[in-house]
């Protein structure tokens, strides 16, 4: 069977590796926009806190023979806790200056995770075993789908749907959303604007860690897995722009499948696909497609 | 915005005595340069210079025009590629090969500030960084880059058909050209009236289109003219280690020339010269210590924002009370 003259074997991989790389996108993103919201600060850090969240898995298993199961839970509270740290330590001492220092500070900040790492476990990737109960594949007629791919692809959908969720439709978030838009007046009705600041980058760097165990797996784990990963999820914040949560989902799956089918049609431009739908986007929407120009 | 950089001019103190101390830091530069090969490798200078006068077309944009670029290597790296393919393939003279090379980088530069600078601030950085990782992957598989292997062995060639520049001694002197006039043209940008525009900007962006300036056409042109003279840092540094590789448009490029000139001081005239002489010497001495040198440079990163902002030059001229 063939689609517009591609097998349709090679098209459904492509869309499913696409999908996948669509999850991290949007989880990677999602953390960012959350970040951002409050903080006003893009994390730099983001890429490497992705990549501790996969080592802390990997780390958890081979030393303490903790399985994928329990690293899920736990990885991402240990990194949020590292996040935690940062931004009491660093990051608030920063607020009253330029926002650009805080993507400096976060910039230098990755170039020291990952250098520390790269010099005890090198560049080469080490291998993650997908969990016994996710091993297999399902055979759905057009295509094979292993279970890990598509367990990936739900469990990043949920949990990114569940953040939406807190922030759009919870008190919680109605909080938060208030102190992104005025932190002193929130503060005047007696909320601790300061710890909401620190526990909501925790939070973020936390997902960067839950999408680093996620991919585990999948990719191998490796000191600069999220070095370039991080400029693609940029781009992909630039194109969604930062305004709303739900943008951040859906540009993350969008663009993951556009890059995918790009492998497909034409495979030279599948590196920059991102790149030049950011450019188009600027020339017509600066703002972002769901963005609102500050 | 309140403008990214630690401002150091006294408006205090009289002019001429700015201007005279700043005569008198060029001097002694241009001393040490004339200096330097008895003391050190006349190619480790060259190299310093290169990436010094790269650091000072950073910082025209960032230091001067509040806009920080994530991307300058995508100047840097690849007025290299051209510049040593110019050289290599088409067999120009060093001069000719040097000028394409900027050319490519100036067109590179007009295209991609037209996008970057429809955002602001945070935006622009990684807007930048986005466009420099896309001429990144250009450079990684376009036919003529060579991909992993780079340009290899280009000639140096005879400037102008007569002075061949296999010589050190005329290498070097063509480089110290360049790093000064280089130097200089962005001296003298600083100082035009055009330069007074783009400060405006940067302290006060709305206020200077209430004035009547059409402030993102005086953003684009100093971009360009940013991106122009990175180019002509790369370009010459092709030549000089008769090589262009991916490393000149990789993005730790970017972000080690925001080091240098953050180390150096953002927005000083001789902090990034001052800064990239030190990252390139640690660079040097700590080659073969592999991923410290990453780390090393992570920490300055951090000390520098938290406790440093002013950079070298900057502590020495809020020191001695001058601009420098």
């Amino acid at each position: 069977m063939e689609i517009f003259g591609v097998p349709s074997q090679a098209l459904f991989g492509q869309l499913l590796i696409g999908l996948i790389n669509g999850s991290f996108y949007a989880l990677l993103s999602l953390g960012l926009a959350v970040i951002f919201g409050l903080l006003n600060i893009i994390n730099f850090t983001h890429g490497a806190q992705y990549m501790l969240g996969a080592f802390c898995a990997y780390l958890l298993l081979n030393n303490l023979g903790i399985g994928y199961w329990w690293s899920l839970a736990l990885a991402p509270i240990i990194v949020g806790i590292t996040g935690v740290i940062i931004e009491r330590t660093m990051l608030s001492k920063l607020y009253k200056l330029d926002h650009l220092y805080g993507l400096l500070l976060t910039f230098g900040l990755a170039l020291i995770i990952q250098g520390l790492f790269r010099n005890e476990f090198g560049s080469s990737g080490l291998p993650y075993r997908i969990p016994q109960e996710l091993q297999g594949a399902q055979n759905l007629g057009f295509m094979f789908l292993p279970n890990y791919r598509a367990w990936v692809i739900v469990v990043s959908l949920v949990v990114c749907l569940a953040t939406w969720y807190v922030i759009e439709r919870t008190k919680l978030g109605a909080y938060l959303r208030a102190a992104t838009e005025n932190p002193q007046l929130v503060q005047a009705f007696g909320i601790n604007v300061p710890r909401m600041i620190t526990l909501t980058y925790g939070f973020g760097v936390a997902l960067a860690a839950f999408a680093g165990v996620m991919a585990a797996p999948i990719y191998q784990v490796n000191p600069l897995m999220g070095a370039d990963l991080i400029i693609v999820v940029f781009a992909v914040v630039v194109i969604g722009g930062m305004g709303s949560i739900m943008g951040a989902i859906v540009t993350g799956f969008g663009l993951g499948i556009i890059e995918g089918l790009t492998k497909v049609f034409y495979p030279e431009a599948s590196n920059t696909v991102i790149f030049v739908i950011m450019a188009i986007v600027l020339m017509f929407k600066p703002a972002g497609l769901f963005g609102t120009q500050k | 915005m309140s403008g990214p950089t630690p401002t150091t001019s006294h408006p205090s103190a009289p002019a001429g005595d700015e201007l005279r101390a700043q005569k008198i830091a060029f001097l002694v530069m241009v001393a040490i340069i004339a200096i330097a090969p008895a003391v050190v490798y006349p190619i480790f200078m060259m190299k310093v210079m290169c990436f010094a006068l790269f650091a000072c077309a950073f910082n025209l944009l960032i230091g001067f025009g509040g806009l920080l670029s994530f991307g300058h290597a995508m100047f840097l790296g690849s007025a290299g590629y051209v510049s040593a393919h110019a050289a290599k393939a088409w067999g120009l003279t060093p001069e000719l090969a040097i000028l394409c090379g900027t050319l490519a980088a100036c067109g590179i530069a007009f295209v991609s500030g037209l996008l970057a600078i429809r955002r602001q601030g945070i935006y622009f950085a990684m807007i930048t960084l986005a466009l420099a990782q896309m001429i990144f992957f250009f450079c990684l598989q376009a036919p003529f880059t060579g991909g992993e292997d780079g340009i290899q062995a280009v000639p140096r060639g005879k400037l102008f058909g007569l002075i061949d520049l296999s010589n050190i001694v005329a290498m070097y002197i063509v480089v110290a050209v360049i790093f000064l006039g280089g130097f200089l043209l962005i001296f003298r940008i600083v100082h035009s009236p055009f330069g007074h525009v783009l400060k405006a900007i940067r302290e006060n962006e709305a206020r200077a289109t209430s004035l009547g300036y059409d402030t993102d056409r005086y953003k684009l042109a100093a971009y360009i003219l940013s991106g122009a003279i990175a180019g002509l840092a790369g370009a010459t540094k092709a030549l000089v280690f008769q090589l262009a590789s991916l490393t000149d448009v990789h993005w730790t490029m970017s972000g080690e020339v925001v080091l240098m000139t953050l180390l150096g001081g953002l927005g000083t005239i001789f902090g990034p010269v001052v800064g990239a002489a030190v990252i390139i010497t640690m660079q040097n001495y700590l080659a073969q210590f592999g991923a410290w040198v990453t780390i090393i440079q992570g920490v300055i990163f951090v000390i520098c924002v938290l406790a440093f902002r002013r950079g070298i030059i900057g502590e020495i001229a809020h020191a001695l009370k001058k601009s420098l």
